[in-house]
């Protein structure tokens, strides 16, 4: 459904690691996900191929397990393509022949187009309802809005929107705000990226970035660059005029499972949201944000997602 | 191997053409175009006249409409569109899905280009592109090794574009949000990488610091070169050590790999610029005219002489310049 009714019709997503952890973090992360009230779990390495903690056959079966705990799983393609093996893979996933894939570049769009519905990710650019409506045409059925655009937005969207099409927005987590062929965590530590050893398994929450006034700004993860501070919308789940269908919770090595009860307490109406704010708040030490989703700077605090 | 030419208005277009481009890029002077910066671009009569002068001269001329509409503003992109078809350009260069569709359908006849901005990064994105909307050129990120792009044009459908010269994006382009992230406003949406209106030069303690909306960009001794507050090029700290964590900066320089370039088929070179001055462009394209020019006569011994190189660092940003993606150590 485009629109939900009533705020306890969102659904709780929880997005792909967007971190280097070990198999072993990998497989405790997950088994705690097993049991927790998220609705859809996105799986898969979406940053960067040499990470390798899993290998595919390790993803599948945390995918089927995730799957019989009752979860809808998705499974989550690299952002940035650069070489064939890496195309090799995600051609592998989109063919995997029991699981819907998240398409986060226009490659894994090409190979699934006509042959099997996919949910267009954040990255894939979708800013109006002509791109929206071409993608539908071709397969799309749940789309996640791009991570700069706002609430109204959306709303513009939602008039023009097929029906039976989900909208997904990113409402807890470092903002991915760009990918490169670089990376900054090797380039942190004065090598390139082919003799980078993997140093990113060092930083499971990724490498913080700050100010010449140490103010903390970005979050360096790899190829990819976050913001520092974090992105929260748990007052939408509070607002009976929210029209989302589904909201992202993007994973981080500490409290994550915490933070996934907190928003299920707010949907089910037993927790305000203005209540979250002192048990969230330790868990964004630089500040929480919700600039974009109010028309605003993305760092920007607006709708009470309590500045830093 | 074409050689493409930005012209932020009518001189820089003359200096283009005047200097070896074998096709010009511009844009509309509104949002719908990656330099949507003021007094920059081209308004109906200057397109005219530059249409004019550019076909008179055997160039040809594309029109940049690069930047993503939202909804309730994409009838502007539609008019950019119908605009750019009416006057006869030679080729559009799109970005966004639902602006190629409309431009596939409205105008089949029309030549369509895929922008950087589109972030296509292999032949199966290049792909989906060619099949769905016509389009017959890809112009491509800044993030592919030499090998990765002789890979790229292998499998490509369509030829392949790739930047030569100019400013260097060392994000994807078209999905970096550092610009709107610090000021709401950012290349998607409004068509520029950190607005003018946001930065601020001031002095302390005899430093001179550069903001962007507030966030110190970098800081200065007085008697130093304060660039510009691009986010990419600022100077930041991580772990312990302060310094430029994502790029000095610094311009793309691709004269050293001109051969591997031309032998491995790139379709046309991009020079980066809409923004720069008349002056820029002609001395820009004077040197890449020249330097394709005797790469293509004698591949095999072309080396980079050492007046263009030295030209081209001149006008670059910090006064250096890289390869950039292009060689894997810089990755």
């Amino acid at each position: 459904m485009s629109a939900a009714s009533t705020s306890a019709r969102v659904r709780l997503s929880l997005g792909p690691i967007q971190y280097h952890w070990s198999k072993e973090t990998m497989l405790d992360f997950y088994r705690t996900i097993e049991s927790s009230p998220v609705d859809i779990v996105y799986l898969g390495e979406t940053v960067c191929s040499k990470r390798r903690s899993f290998r595919h056959q390790d993803w599948i079966e945390v995918a089927e397990r995730l799957q019989a705990a009752g979860k809808e799983v998705v499974l989550s393609t690299l952002a940035l393509l650069e070489a064939d093996s890496e195309l090799g893979y995600v051609r592998k996933l989109c063919s995997n022949g029991k699981f819907t894939i998240e398409a986060n570049d226009m490659s894994a769009v090409q190979m699934l187009a006509g042959k099997a519905h996919f949910i267009g990710g954040a990255s894939l650019n979708i800013y109006n309802p002509g791109t929206l409506n071409k993608l539908v045409g071709l397969g799309m059925t749940r789309w996640v809005l791009p991570v700069e655009l706002s609430k109204s937005v959306l709303a513009g969207f939602q008039k023009e929107m097929p029906a039976g099409i989900e909208s997904e927005v990113f409402g807890w987590g470092r903002l991915p705000l760009a990918y490169s062929a670089r990376c900054y965590t090797a380039r942190a530590h004065e090598v390139s990226k082919d003799d980078c050893a993997n140093c990113c398994i060092d930083y499971p929450d990724g490498l913080m970035l700050s100010t010449r006034e140490d103010k903390g700004f970005l979050v360096i993860n790899g190829i990819q660059t976050q913001s520092a501070r974090v992105h929260s919308l748990v007052h939408e789940l509070n607002d009976p005029a929210t029209e989302l269908d589904i909201l992202r919770i993007s994973p981080q090595s500490t409290h994550t499972d915490r933070v996934i009860s907190l928003f299920d307490q707010v949907r089910a109406g037993t927790l305000e949201a203005t209540e979250t704010s002192h048990e969230l708040e330790p868990f964004a030490p630089v500040g929480l944000c919700d600039g974009y989703w109010h028309d605003a700077a993305g760092m920007a605090a607006c709708g009470g997602a309590g500045g830093p | 191997m074409e050689l493409v030419c930005p012209a932020g208005n009518l001189p820089s277009l003359k200096a283009a053409v005047d200097n070896g481009a074998d096709a010009v890029y511009i844009g509309f002077r509104n949002e719908t175009n990656a330099r949507h910066f003021a007094g920059l671009n081209f308004d109906s009569k200057q397109i005219t006249q530059g249409l004019d002068y550019a076909h008179s001269h055997g160039v040809k001329v594309y029109v940049a409409i690069n930047t993503y509409p939202q909804p309730g503003n994409f009838a502007k992109w539609e008019g950019a569109v119908d605009q750019a078809a009416e006057y006869g350009v030679d080729a559009l260069i799109l970005a966004d899905i639902g602006v190629m569709d409309y431009a596939a359908e409205n105008w089949p006849e029309l030549r369509l280009h895929l922008s950087v901005q589109g972030s296509a990064t292999s032949h199966e994105a290049v792909r989906f592109y060619a099949e769905q909307f016509g389009v017959k050129r890809a112009v491509v990120p800044r993030v592919l090794s030499v090998k990765q792009v002789a890979a790229l044009v292998d499998n490509s459908p369509i030829p392949i574009e790739v930047f030569g010269f100019g400013s260097l994006c060392v994000m994807v382009e078209g999905r970096c949000y550092l610009s709107s992230y610090v000021t709401g406003q950012g290349p998607n949406t409004f068509g520029a990488c950190s607005p003018a209106s946001f930065v601020r030069w001031t002095e302390a303690d005899s430093k001179l610091e550069t903001r962007l909306n507030g966030v110190l960009i970098d800081r200065v001794n007085k008697d130093e070169n304060a660039g510009y507050p691009t986010i990419c090029k600022g100077r930041f700290r991580v772990n312990d050590k302060t310094g430029y964590a994502i790029e000095e900066p610094t311009s793309l320089n691709t004269l050293p790999i001109l051969p591997d370039l031309l032998r491995i088929g790139v379709a046309a070179i991009k020079i980066e610029g809409r923004q720069r001055s008349p002056a820029y462009v002609a001395k820009v394209t004077r040197v890449l005219r020249a330097a394709i020019d005797s790469c293509v006569r004698d591949p095999d011994n072309f080396l980079p002489d050492q007046a263009w190189l030295s030209e081209l660092t001149s006008l670059s940003e910090g006064v250096q310049t890289t390869l950039g993606a292009y060689q894997r150590e810089w990755q």
